[in-house]
């Protein structure tokens, strides 16, 4: 057995867990003030994961459009969404939640935009 | 002269939460007056996560955390004058300003809310001895330019400072490309959250620095390097501690100013701590019927807590518009032991729970926060950890408020 520290990211709060692990299972998580935080250390140890935020180039715009994913992809797909979404260019309008490109790098998860633009 | 009951100044979070906050506390008569080309302030620059976990229960980006609230704003039809800045105000309520359709002009107001944010510390103030080559940037310009315009302003990157803006930066060049190779922070500890030191640098190895400060900046056209030293107990640079970095770009993320200069003007106390104004429980200065909230007021990390406030503000607005001046004289809230401000700094009405936010000057373990009106102990609480960095609160009962009189001091000992 051995123990492990890493700090929560899934809110500002930022708790200081302690996860004990027999190997790569995880046995015991302490420090954290929410289940959440359970879960986070539990990902941490087997498969981190985290959302990537991001923008895309707007036609005819001098604004860029921010997007991010709709949901945590695997730590080492960052690089790769981050070179897939070099070539996107958004079209307006768009609303918040719009899939600007489908399954990226692979990860099964989408793009999504994050501004309104009319 | 233009007569409007409620004039709130900036457009950010702040402004639109005061501003959504009076209209459902019943006033009909505002106007949102902001200088940018659209609603939403500092967030919309902002495109990473980790905003409204408290206000909304889930995580959002800053451009959909202030989408949340311009829609509310456009749904309640509050008037909002875009590029349009605010150059001037008095204290009984005349706002002066100006755009290039109107020109200048003057409003006269029942009642104002201050929500103009706060600024980046420049380079002059810190004195970095070298030229003054291009490459030189605060995090938070790069962050506009990286963010809106998709422009990057360098390939080879240091950073000096660990509050949020540097630490957020550090990542966001990382994923655009730049190679980040250090960042420095004067103080033996971050100013930043403990989950922007994780994802942010842990997760792309980027070393950080504590208790170093770059002291000098090479390079006559373009910034070519800088040298790195260590400092002491005293923020000295330590003789022989040295270390070069090859880098064409320095962003500075060394601290945020509420931005006072209209509430200065208007001869309005500040607290030269927070270097905002200085506010009762409903956030009103110490000029009657003139409000603050928000980053104008004190530096807040979570924008959540900003909406919490405005709301307040708002509608301590519109209270004061519809019934007038309300409460007694103001008791003083007197910062203690490793306690370095609070907000309010003084408590008027004590008919309601009174929150009080507070930063302490260097990080504390095993606190115990303790709350006190002469000999009454209003409320004690312990804290396994504490740091400058994280904005701590304690709410007051009504009853033991009321039960008491005179001062009230809130104090951290370790
Ligand atoms: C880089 C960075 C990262 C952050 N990360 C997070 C995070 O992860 N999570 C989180 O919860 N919070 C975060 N915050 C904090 C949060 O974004 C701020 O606390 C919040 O935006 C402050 O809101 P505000 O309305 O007080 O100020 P601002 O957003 O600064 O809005 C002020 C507005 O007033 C306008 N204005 C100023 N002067 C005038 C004038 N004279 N006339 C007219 N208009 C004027 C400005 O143009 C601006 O639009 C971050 C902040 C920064 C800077
Ligand atoms: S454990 Fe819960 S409260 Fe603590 S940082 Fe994680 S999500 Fe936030």
């Amino acid at each position: 057995m051995k123990t492990k520290n890493l700090t929560c990211i899934v809110c500002p709060l930022g708790c200081e867990l302690t996860v004990t692990l027999d190997g790569k299972t995880v046995v015991e998580v302490s420090g954290n003030t929410c289940p959440r935080g359970k879960q986070y250390a539990i990902d941490e140890c087997t498969a981190p994961t985290r959302t990537l935020t991001s923008t895309v180039r707007l036609a005819d715009s001098e604004e860029m459009l921010p997007v991010k994913t709709a949901s945590p992809i695997p730590k080492e797909a960052l690089m790769p969404a981050m070179a897939a979404l070099q070539d996107v260019v958004a079209h307006a309008p768009v609303a918040i939640g719009d899939v600007v490109l489908k399954n990226v790098a692979a990860t099964g998860v989408d793009i999504i935009a994050t501004k309104n633009v009319k | 002269m233009k007569q409007v009951d409620l004039v709130i100044i900036g457009g950010g979070p702040a402004g639109m939460a005061a501003a959504v906050a009076a209209r459902e506390n019943g006033l009909e008569d505002i106007l949102i007056i902001e200088r940018d080309n659209a609603l939403g302030g500092i967030l919309r620059q902002c495109i990473h996560n980790g905003f409204g976990l408290h206000r909304f229960g889930e995580e959002l980006t800053g451009p959909e955390y202030a989408a949340r609230y311009e829609t509310e704003v456009e749904a309640l039809g509050i008037p909002y004058l875009l590029n349009t800045i605010v150059t001037a105000i008095t204290p009984d309520r005349v706002v002066t300003a100006m755009n290039s359709e109107d020109g200048v002009f003057s409003v006269q107001a029942k009642a104002i809310v201050l929500a103009m944010g706060c600024r980046e510390r420049s380079r002059g103030a810190l004195n970095i001895p070298g030229n003054r080559p291009a490459g030189v940037y605060s995090a938070g310009a790069a962050q506009k330019f990286v963010n809106m315009k998709g422009y990057l302003p360098g390939r080879k990157v240091v950073i000096l400072g660990s509050g949020d803006i540097g630490l957020i930066m550090a990542r966001r060049m990382t994923l655009e490309g730049a190679e980040v190779q250090a960042v420095c922070e004067v103080m033996p500890y971050s100013g930043g959250l403990q989950r922007n030191i994780q994802q942010c640098l842990k997760d792309f190895d980027i070393p950080l620095y504590l208790s170093h400060t770059v002291t000098e900046i090479h390079g006559k056209e373009r910034v070519t390097g800088v040298t790195v030293s260590k400092v002491d107990e005293q923020r000295r640079p330590v003789a022989g501690s040295e270390m070069y970095f090859a880098c064409n770009t320095l962003l500075l993320s060394v601290g945020l100013i509420p931005e006072n200069e209209l509430t200065k003007g208007a001869d309005i106390p500040l607290d030269p701590i927070t270097g905002g104004a200085l506010v009762d429980e409903s956030r009103q200065t110490a000029t009657e019927g003139i409000f603050a909230c928000g980053n104008v007021l004190h530096v807040h990390d979570l924008v959540d807590y900003v909406s919490e406030e405005a709301a307040l503000a708002g509608k301590a607005a519109a209270d004061y518009v519809l019934a007038g001046a309300a409460g007694d004289s103001p008791r003083r809230v007197i910062a203690a032991g490793a306690v370095r401000y609070t907000v309010p700094q003084t408590i008027r009405r004590t008919d309601k729970d009174v929150t009080v936010y507070f930063r302490v000057g260097s990080p504390c373990t095993a606190a115990t926060v303790r709350v006190t009106c002469g000999d009454v102990e209003l409320l004690k609480k312990k804290k396994p950890k504490m740091a400058p960095g994280e904005m701590e609160s304690v709410t007051l009962k009504a009853d033991k408020l009321i039960a008491c009189s005179g001062d009230i001091t809130v104090s951290v000992e370790v």
